[in-house]
């Protein structure tokens, strides 16, 4: 028989009272929501789409940084740090491993169906997207967290000295709701800058609009030259069977570095080599250097990877496909909301930030934490963010929801002055400064100079637009916040003059020892870029 | 994008309209899936492997529709082929203790 939606009419403005509010729906979302629930806090987890299937995992099959206890972990830090241009910290890379590593073993316990080694020993070292994000939905939901899907968030809402909740609305009516909580948990992933990756299209950086507007800053945005190859036209940035690829022109021509080798590995060294073809013309791979029991791994082991040229009709082993690179932002790249204390508070009482929609740097410096790191990572912070917005929560007596005010800016509370701006034309143009590679792939101080005045140019158009109203709300949102989060993007490469990590200047293309601390940025109207130390070095001096 | 609803398979169970992460379905009044907001959609393939009777086909171009018909998903043997080959069944979860992934990444090193 066929279930009909129940006709409820949502009402407008509910208001809902909990402890520790988690704003988000990947794996960092529920680790937060696990964690705090644990410590016996009542816990709501607000996902904009559902939670289970939405962010970047849901679609993906992902390793983890899995190190076990013992002599090798200390070796293991040691031995990725040396990859982090200098910028990670080995503390925090430590206790990472430690805790995701306990996590595991958690997921272990629960009954997650880790595949088995030829010894019988389970092989947790891997996390296969849809199963595990299904796996830790129930487990949320046997935990007691009230799980609302479909429920952005707008806003955080805050009284003179901390974040008291936030307000959001429902996808389904467009009526609006509001939070009441101790502490809040931004785990709204990274930001993809509207470009169609696999599980990108909720990924708008909105926790560091959110943070933002509450006075937080960012960390590492200059770390975002980050692209994956995939099928062109297709969702699939997915790298691994690029690591099996040959590239060639659209003559057939093999694609050969300076040495005169083929070029290979489009995951590693090749990547450079492809990215450079791409400016002058079309690529195409084949994955011709997979032997057979290869193929059939990559094949059962990946199967997100197959689906475009299974529906294409085409046999990448055998035939040559078109391929791009598609940007990532920071789901891939680094930077995020900073983070100023062990349990992930971002410096602003009562909120805290995990998964990428932090920076990553603690534990992956000025490289792409895509796969392994940020997947552990993931499991780590959303964990001490979940027991620090808890313990938050508790210290937190008296809370006075009437006293609490909303502190949304761009796309809530224009001067309506214009009203001549398109949402999906100005998507477009956002999109457009930032994702092509000659912008974030090889950056310029001339490219960089003009992205700032567009960008600029459209945050001032957006400030002066009238309020969206209804669910046109959470499209003005996401425009406001891929805006902000591409004008910090450009604020911090403006002042990082050279290459480091993922951030790659044509007109600085060496690395410059002076230059290895992090840049901080924050502001909305004026945005203001800082390295870390100065900004140090100033806060003493004040 | 998600392109093709079979409204022969299709049993009604509001499954897709609820896990989808972007929002894309609406329904009518009969209970059946309406691709409401297409260019939301994300092409994760996700509906696919929760919908219960394989009615759900997501053409592998992210940026438009591609135009496929039913019957040509049907004559290709594409419904349902994502699940198969993640060893989901019927919407329900399944096969990731068969991953090999761990041979690729021991090789990709």
């Amino acid at each position: 028989m066929a279930s009909r939606r129940k006709a409820q009419p949502e009402k407008d403005g509910r208001l809902i009272e909990t402890d520790v509010l988690v704003v988000g729906g990947g794996p960092s979302a529920a680790w937060a929501a696990l964690s705090a629930a644990e410590t016996g806090v009542r816990v709501v987890l607000v996902d904009k789409g559902y939670h289970g299937t939405s962010g970047a995992t849901a679609p993906s099959n992902t390793g983890t940084w899995c190190v076990p206890p013992g002599e090798g972990r200390a070796a293991s830090v040691e031995q990725r740090f040396k990859r982090t241009a200098g910028l990670a910290d080995r503390r925090w890379m430590l206790r990472a491993a430690d805790q995701a590593y306990e996590n595991l073993l958690k997921l272990v316990e629960w009954g997650y169906p880790f595949p088995s080694e030829e010894d019988g020993s389970l092989y947790i070292a891997n996390l296969r997207g849809p199963d595990y994000m299904r796996f830790v939905r129930q487990r949320v939901q046997k935990a007691g967290v009230t799980i609302l899907d479909h429920h952005p968030i707008l806003e955080l809402l805050g009284d003179d000295n901390h974040i008291g909740g936030a307000a959001g609305l429902v996808r389904r009516s467009g009526a609006s709701f509001r939070v009441s909580a101790g502490a809040v948990v931004l785990a709204t992933g990274g930001c993809a800058f509207f470009e169609r990756i696999l599980g990108g299209t909720g990924l708008t950086g909105d926790g560091s609009l959110f943070a933002a507007e509450a006075g937080a800053s960012l960390s590492g945005m200059e770390f975002t030259g980050k692209y994956t190859l995939s099928p062109h036209g297709s969702s699939l940035n997915k790298g691994l069977p690029f690591r099996w690829a040959t590239f060639y022109r659209e003559n057939g021509e093999v694609l050969r570095n300076a040495h005169g080798d083929p070029v290979t590995n489009g995951i590693g060294g090749g990547e450079r080599q492809v990215a450079e073809a791409l400016l002058t013309g079309p690529v195409y791979a084949r994955l011709d250097l997979a032997e057979p029991a290869m193929q059939d791994w990559l094949r059962r082991g990946q199967p997100n990877c197959f689906q475009p040229y299974d529906r294409m009709g085409i046999n990448p082993f055998e035939q040559r496909f078109r391929v791009e690179l598609k940007y990532e932002g920071t789901v891939r790249g680094t930077g995020g909301i900073r983070i100023v204390s062990s349990d992930c508070g971002t410096g602003v009482a009562g909120l805290y930030v995990a998964g990428d929609a932090a920076s990553r740097e603690n534990v992956t410096g000025g490289i792409s934490g895509g796969g392994a790191i940020n997947a552990s990572w993931a499991i780590a912070s959303g964990w001490w963010a979940g027991h620090g917005a808890a313990h938050h929560a508790r210290r937190r007596q008296s809370r006075d929801a009437a006293r609490l005010q909303p502190l949304g800016t761009a796309g809530l509370r224009g001067s309506g002055k214009r009203d001549d701006v398109d949402l999906a034309a100005t998507a477009q143009a956002v999109h457009d400064e930032i994702v092509p590679l000659d912008k974030s792939y090889w950056r310029t101080a001339a490219a960089l100079e003009s992205s700032r005045r567009t960008l600029d140019d459209i945050w001032s158009r957006l400030g002066q637009t009238g309020p969206a109203t209804g669910i046109e709300r959470l499209r003005a949102r996401e425009l406001a916040s891929v805006t902000a989060n591409a004008r910090w993007t450009v604020a911090a490469a403006l002042l990082r003059t050279e290459s480091r990590g993922v951030h790659r200047r044509r007109d600085f293309p060496g690395e410059d020892d002076a230059q290895a601390s992090r840049i901080t940025v924050s502001g909305l109207g004026k945005v203001t870029a800082a390295r870390e130390i100065l900004a140090l070095e100033t806060a003493r001096e004040g | 994008m998600i392109e093709v609803i079979s409204t022969d398979r299709c049993i009604r169970c509001d499954i897709c309209e609820r896990i989808c992460p972007a929002f894309v379905f609406d329904r009518d009044e009969t209970g059946l899936p309406v691709i409401a907001r297409q260019d939301d959609c994300q092409t994760c393939f996700l509906c696919e492997i929760y919908c219960p009777t394989d009615a759900l086909y997501v053409a592998e171009d992210a940026h438009g529709p591609t135009g496929i018909s039913e019957a040509e998903v049907v004559e290709r043997g594409l419904f349902g082929t994502y699940a198969r080959s993640l060893g989901w069944s019927r919407g329900r979860a399944g096969g990731a203790q068969n991953d090999p992934t761990r041979h690729i990444r021991v090789a990709q090193v």
